[in-house]
């Protein structure tokens, strides 16, 4: 049980504060609404390029990371499709610079146009050294565009390609700014060691006086129910060959999620999963595979993907996980093995509660969601999941005309 | 209706600096057998970690490669009474979650578990350490996955330069040094690690940490599993020889990786241990030079020339040596000039007092650095493990502190002479030049 107490600004920022004497430590979280599906389709890659520049100076502070080092203080970001966060923590008693700081770049960035043209030149080193110049490094930028069609979901955080960061320019750093990084598109979470009265007055001192502009409306075009099976072929200088699988499934708040969520646990979650114990060890096909959510917050991706054992052709290990989960849809699944996913789980879970950072960042995505209340129900919701639901979405998800299959085949030398 | 007035947004506010560091201390008891088991009480959640040690299990112990580790990796993979699925059902069924882990000099088997499944998940971890028995087809499905990782993780310009830089330090024959290859997967035998397993894995040559919100129960159940004699070695395995570490002669070496985006650089040498009076002063000097976000070939190659995503150095510790190392991926283009940028920061280090500023800033970054690394109880596991291996108490952790704070641009430009030059260093860069 996390607990926790909220308020509001009056500029729409929403604040929770959540108290852990056990820590010397506070931590600060600074969720925003805004994500790589919310960028112009001729503009990928924007909003990641976008969080380095976070750390470029902001009006009144030239520099982030100085002033948060010089009291002992260590943050990072990182961006999804879907949100864009920061994080720091810092001994407690320093508390307020973190304060000031992440208030200062929420009021407004310096805009200095060499911070844009290094990190352009670090976004694109990224983009070689984490897509490119990695064995399956370019996976995903297949991926996506082969299982969305019109969805933003369709480009990688890192963006479509090279072209469109180094296209950025400073009126269109401006202009994301403006739109994206006010206070009520923002959440905030403040955990460790404080007290409510002294969060609440801090934040009214340093956030407070930031003025406001409606929260972006998101308007994102649907992705159309996929009626084919799709398969794309590519060969690569890699060591062997890769089969990668994913299926449509719904959004982050609808009721199938966490079926979803357990039917990938079943699948692949620990040595007893199903299809480690039948595909790597009973019937000898892959080397590792597995399966999970991406868990995107519109309707989303279900993916299994796996390394084929030298001399297994992709038509005979795709068959092999088709048969698998054919029998999730035939089959019920016995109440021992729901009970074994559902404890993992809940360990699961748990053991995410012991640090501030990640308490701070769950909280804050689920406030997003919709209450951050939402991290205390959540083991309750896998609890509640039954064996009718299972093979229902297995039925529903888990169809071959649901599936989009990318065979990354292993250049023979 | 907004009444609020403008804070001082141009200064930043007051701040503390730690000067007292108080870390929670493990509490030592023994099993009925002799066993050490430190206890680290803390933390908020019903759960626990589990770790037995095993200092003579580590790759330094081992008579071949890969014995250590496929030991240890297969602890679970079947036992005299579970078999490799039946153990894993039961460790899935009660939620819990098995680490193994080896280095280059110990192994350890580590539980993680909710508190309310501790009684189900201790006779697993008991059988698994007392009566592991490798079975044949395991072992075959084993190796023939792990050296399809093992290809995979080869074709990264980043792993072949991890790997070849300590080959270059320490020679191949020295453990620390080997450059593990594919012809090694093909002479590993299953009796290897039978033997290892038997030779290793001893009440006499283990210790136990255990951190979480302990069950009043705890030290009892430990006990009853693993506190008897039976398991304890019939005679003591006579010390292995340290091997001779045979440093390369050649300064730089460059390994051709074609159609190669990126370069990966390793620059470095062999340093000491933490063993070593000035290893708490190099600790400090290694963070100004690439040990943090504000490092100076952060700021230097990355935040003003952008020629990487990343760059950093570190210093090494381990039970018989160890080396201080610079790495980075940068794009091929650049790779020359970005070898320029950090020979030029070391020697900036060397001929240049570190001013004032920045030296504050580091040691305040330190002693946060410090606080974070001890926060929870697994971070104060680690903290423990980290002294206790080296037969080190908590004075030193204090001792360290005291460092941090008393250090001046003078010392740290002595220490920059004595270890940083650049005649001292082995450059290799994997990729293209």
């Amino acid at each position: 049980m996390i607990k926790f107490n909220r308020f509001t600004l009056d500029n729409g920022l929403r604040v929770i504060v959540h108290s852990d004497t056990s820590t010397q430590l506070a931590c600060l979280n600074i969720l925003y609404d805004v994500g790589a599906r919310d960028e112009d389709p001729a503009q990928t890659g924007f909003a990641h390029l976008f969080e380095h520049l976070m750390f470029g100076g902001s009006v009144n502070i030239p520099s982030y990371d100085e002033p948060l080092q010089r009291v002992g203080g260590e943050n990072n970001a990182f961006t999804s499709n879907d949100i864009t966060n920061y994080y720091l923590t810092l001994p407690v008693n320093n508390i307020e610079t973190g304060f000031w700081l992440e208030s200062d770049r929420m009021l407004s960035l310096a805009f200095s146009e060499k911070s844009l043209e290094v990190q352009r030149s670090v976004v694109i080193e990224e983009f070689k050294q984490r897509y490119l110049n990695q064995p399956y490094g370019d996976v995903w930028l297949l991926l996506r565009p082969l299982a969305y069609k019109v969805h933003p979901y369709l480009w990688c955080t890192i963006g479509k390609e090279i072209k469109h960061i180094e296209d950025a320019r400073m009126d269109d750093v401006k202009a994301f700014f403006k739109k994206h990084y006010t206070p009520s598109n923002a959440i905030l979470v403040v955990s460790g060691n404080v007290q409510f009265g002294e969060i609440k007055q801090l934040t009214e001192k340093w956030f407070g006086t930031i003025p406001t502009t409606p929260k972006p409306v998101r308007n994102l075009p649907p992705e159309p129910v996929q009626t084919e099976y799709r398969n794309l072929s590519v060969q690569r200088d890699v060591p062997s060959d890769a089969l990668y699988m994913a299926f449509h499934m719904c959004s982050r708040t609808e009721k199938g999620y966490h079926v979803m969520d357990l039917i990938s646990d079943l699948l692949s979650r620990g040595n007893s999963a199903r299809l480690y114990n039948s595909l790597v060890k009973s019937n000898q096909l892959f080397s590792e595979i597995s399966a999970y959510l991406m868990g995107d917050l519109d309707k989303g991706m279900f993916v299994i993907s796996g390394k084929l054992l030298e001399g297994i052709s992709f038509q005979q290990a795709e068959d092999a996980v088709f048969h698998e989960l054919e029998k999730l849809k035939t089959d019920l699944i016995s109440d021992m093995e729901l009970q074994k996913v559902k404890n993992k789980m809940e360990s699961t879970i748990v053991f995410g509660e012991t640090s501030v950072l990640d308490k701070s960042m769950t909280l804050a995505l689920f406030e997003l969601l919709g209450d951050a209340e939402g991290i205390n129900l959540e083991v309750g919701k896998y609890m509640a999941v039954t064996r009718a639901e299972i093979q229902e979405a297995a039925q529903t998800v888990l169809r071959k005309t649901n599936c989009s299959s990318l065979f990354y085949q292993a250049l023979k030398h | 209706m907004n009444t609020l007035q403008q804070p001082d947004r141009k200064h930043a506010p007051a701040f503390g600096t730690l000067d007292q560091v108080a870390i929670a201390e493990a509490k030592t008891i023994k099993l009925g057998n002799g066993i050490p088991l430190f206890k680290i009480d803390a933390g908020t959640q019903d759960l626990v970690k589990i770790e037995f040690i095993f200092p003579g299990a580590g790759a330094t112990s081992q008579p071949g490669p890969l014995v250590s580790v496929g030991t240890n990796d297969m602890l679970d993979e079947g036992t005299g009474r579970f078999s490799s699925s039946e153990l894993a059902e039961r460790i899935d069924y009660f939620g819990a979650f098995l680490q193994m882990e080896s280095t280059l000099d110990f192994s350890s088997a580590c539980l993680f578990c909710l508190n309310k499944h501790l009684r189900d998940t201790l006779p697993l971890l008991e059988e698994m350490i007392k009566s592991a028995s490798f079975p044949s087809h395991e072992f075959d499905t084993y190796l023939q996955n792990k050296k399809q990782k093992f290809l995979t993780d080869e074709a990264k310009v980043s792993t072949i330069a991890r790997k070849k830089f300590t080959q270059l330090l320490f020679g191949d024959v020295h453990p620390y040094g080997h450059y593990l290859s594919q012809g090694d997967f093909e002479t590993l035998d299953r009796q290897q690690l039978l033997h290892f397993h038997q030779r290793a894995y001893r009440a006499d040559s283990c210790h136990v940490v255990v951190s979480g919100k302990m069950d009043p129960q705890l030290d009892l159940l430990i006990d009853t599993h693993f506190g008897d004699k039976t398991w304890s070695s019939m005679n003591t395995p006579s010390a292995k020889q340290p091997a001779l570490i045979q440093s390369t002669l050649v300064k730089k070496h460059f390994v051709e990786k074609k159609d190669a985006v990126q370069s990966a650089i390793r620059i470095g040498r062999l340093l000491f241990n933490k063993m070593d009076p000035d290893f708490m002063g190099m600790q400090v000097l290694n963070t100004i030079f690439g040990g943090y976000f504000g490092s100076r070939l952060m700021s230097n190659i990355r935040e003003d020339k952008g020629y990487t995503y990343g760059i950093g150095s570190g210093i090494v510790s381990l039970k018989q040596a160890g080396y201080f190392f610079i790495s980075t991926e940068v794009g091929v283009s650049v790779c020359k000039d970005a070898l320029t940028e950090i020979y030029f920061e070391m020697a900036r280090l060397r001929n240049e007092l570190i001013p004032e500023e920045e030296l504050i800033l580091v040691k305040n970054y330190l002693l946060g650095t410090f606080l974070r690394s001890a926060d929870g109880p697994f971070s104060l596991a680690d903290k423990f493990k980290n002294i206790y291996d080296y037969g080190l108490d908590y004075t030193y952790y204090q001792r360290y502190v005291q460092v941090v704070k008393n250090i001046t641009s003078i010392d740290l430009q002595a220490l920059a002479n004595k270890y940083l030059q650049e005649g001292q260093m082995t450059e290799l860069v994997v990729g293209l030049q």
